[in-house]
């Protein structure tokens, strides 16, 4: 298969090539209820991969996202972003390590009393960012986005799928080589779920590593990209190219939308 | 980092969290008010108490008809006698020219009278006005039951201080000094307490914020440095009101006064504007207080 350009044009590290984005070994986590989130989870992520995380409510999907932001620690094992154990990095670095990852969730946690441009400044306000360089790359990223026309927009003027590409927008903004979405198309109807996700994907083909945790049956059946399945904490299949159910008999139904939608094998690195 | 920033986002929240950010300025203001009235007013009573004190002096009247040598014997006692600073001896006549002096008018008072009926006197001066007592008791010793004096001494008429007096200067000193200092402790946790309460509100109207810096990984002092900013805004606010408060009933009650009453005039209270940076670093040390004891509790990031 033809890897496209653009791919090739950006150098990369040798030697990160070969280290798992990604890593959880042997990853436990009891909350101090003595509920159990995670029960020995290890798997690896690669650089630029497009992962699901699916399953049911209360699977330990949202405690995945949780361990990787750092908000909470594993009460056993090992995790490790881009070959640094991050269990090993000091609460006051904790910050520096978070402008590595993206993080989109459900409700976008958008600011409701500034503009869409306020609320992607505001992300690189925060993290001192100069300001010649917010006015550059503001609107180049809300144009990625497709919302160059709504710069001066409030939060509750936008459709919840303009919303999330904001949202989108903030996360990616600093072009970090980690995107997490937690449930992106939860709020959403499918139309712009795919939309959403259409976007999403290309974020992943300019490089950085996706991992969305999602219960969106026909959106895993779309994209057929790599799926773990979690269930009560355990991970019970991690599939290369597979659907949200293994036994699901839509194949052709979603191979058909996938040709519809123009989310095609013809563009896909892999 | 980027004070212009902070500064923005200070105002900001103050602007939105405007009802408890009044009353928390209220309260340092009432603080800064009580402080700003009371040091002075303390500092002058215990001004005057103490030069009233500086004057304690111990008056050893001598009977008429002491003798010579009784009265070398008795200057001889009082030179080794402990706490003594000074002994001055005072004639009859010096006695009427200084009360002459004091009182326009009694010459013809004493004309009449013919003779002079004032004592001679050692007047002694101690070296610590508090322990005045115990020269008094080395020279008298007073009978609890009748009443009556005995002197060491043949020749002593009569022993006298102006202790009493000064004592109740002190104590009335000392206990308006212990209500203020305990006034001001109490305003002075209500100024932390509900400046801690204004920056809670804060932080919870602005935890999506919060949320949003923490997410993006906004450094700890970055989501914290709004915060304290807004806290001291709100105290320094405070503590400037209390200021012109104070300037106005200074300017327009207390000087015009102070010439005619001595209290108020007293040379060493603290100067204006000393008190003035003593009130504004009080009040700005305790809005910081209060807003670093709220982002300890409710802002771990």
């Amino acid at each position: 298969m033809p890897v496209p350009a653009r791919l090739v044009d950006r150098p990369r590290p040798r030697q990160g090539r070969n280290v798992p984005v990604v890593e959880f070994d042997d990853v436990t986590k009891v909350y101090d209820g003595g509920s159990v989130g995670l029960e020995r989870v290890s798997m690896r992520i690669g650089r630029g991969d497009f992962v699901f995380l699916v399953g049911p409510t209360g699977c330990g999907k949202s405690t995945c996202m949780r361990l990787l932001m750092k908000e909470i620690e594993p009460s056993e094992g090992r995790i490790s972003i881009a070959g640094r154990v991050i269990g090993d990095v000091p609460r006051k670095r904790v910050p520096y390590l978070r402008r590595n990852i993206g993080v989109v969730f459900q409700d976008y946690k958008l600011l409701p009393n500034r503009t869409v441009y306020a609320n992607v400044a505001y992300a690189l306000e925060v993290i001192g960012e100069p300001r010649e360089s917010i006015r550059r790359k503001v609107p180049d990223i809300l144009r990625l986005v497709g919302l160059s026309t709504k710069l001066h927009a409030y939060p509750d003027e936008l459709s919840g799928g303009e919303q999330q590409r904001v949202s989108i927008a903030r996360a990616f903004v600093n072009h970090p080589p980690l995107l997490l979405c937690d449930e992106p198309t939860g709020n959403l109807d499918p139309e712009t779920s795919i939309g959403i996700m259409q976007l999403i994907y290309r974020i992943n083909r300019t490089g950085t590593t996706v991992l969305v945790a999602t219960h969106d049956r026909e959106m895993v059946d779309k994209m057929r990209r790599r799926v773990i399945e979690l269930a009560e904490g355990r991970i019970i299949r991690d599939q290369v190219s597979g659907l949200y159910r293994p036994d699901e008999s839509t194949k052709e139904f979603a191979i058909r939308l996938r040709g519809e939608l123009g989310i095609g094998d013809e563009g896909n690195p892999n | 980092m980027r004070p212009g920033f902070f500064l923005k986002e200070a105002f900001r929240a103050l602007r939105r969290n405007a009802a408890p950010s009044l009353a928390a300025m209220l309260t340092v203001l009432l603080t800064a008010l009580v402080l700003g009235v009371f040091i002075p007013v303390v500092q002058a009573t215990t001004g005057t108490a103490n030069k009233v004190r500086s004057r304690v002096v111990v008056n050893i009247y001598l009977a008429d008809n002491i003798t010579q040598p009784q009265l070398t014997a008795l200057r001889n006692r009082l030179n080794t006698t402990a706490n003594v600073k000074t002994v001055n001896y005072i004639s009859k006549q010096q006695a009427l020219n200084e009360l002459q002096a004091q009182r326009k008018g009694t010459s013809e008072a004493i004309q009449l009278l013919g003779s002079n009926p004032l004592p001679a006197t050692y007047r002694v001066v101690p070296k610590d006005p508090g322990q005045v007592q115990g020269i008094v008791d080395s020279l008298v010793k007073v009978d609890p039951t009748s009443g009556k004096k005995t002197f060491a001494m043949p020749g002593i008429g009569d022993v006298r201080n102006r202790e009493q007096d000064t004592n109740k200067i002190l104590s009335a000193t000392s206990l308006v000094k212990t209500l203020t200092a305990s006034l001001a402790a109490l305003l002075v946790l209500a100024s932390i307490a509900l400046i801690a309460n204004t920056i809670r509100l804060s932080i919870f109207a602005r935890r999506r914020e919060v949320e949003v810096m923490k997410l993006v990984g906004a450094t700890n002092w970055f989501i914290r440095w709004p915060f304290v900013i807004e806290g001291v805004v709100v105290g320094f606010m405070g503590g400037v009101l209390a200021i012109l408060l104070l300037w106005i009933i200074k300017d327009t009650l207390v000087d015009p006064l102070s010439d005619r009453f001595a209290l108020i005039a007293a040379p060493n209270t603290i100067q204006f504007p000393a008190l003035i940076a003593v009130l504004l670093a009080s009040c700005v040390a305790v809005s910081a207080l209060g807003s670093g004891l709220t982002l300890r509790r409710f802002l771990r990031v």
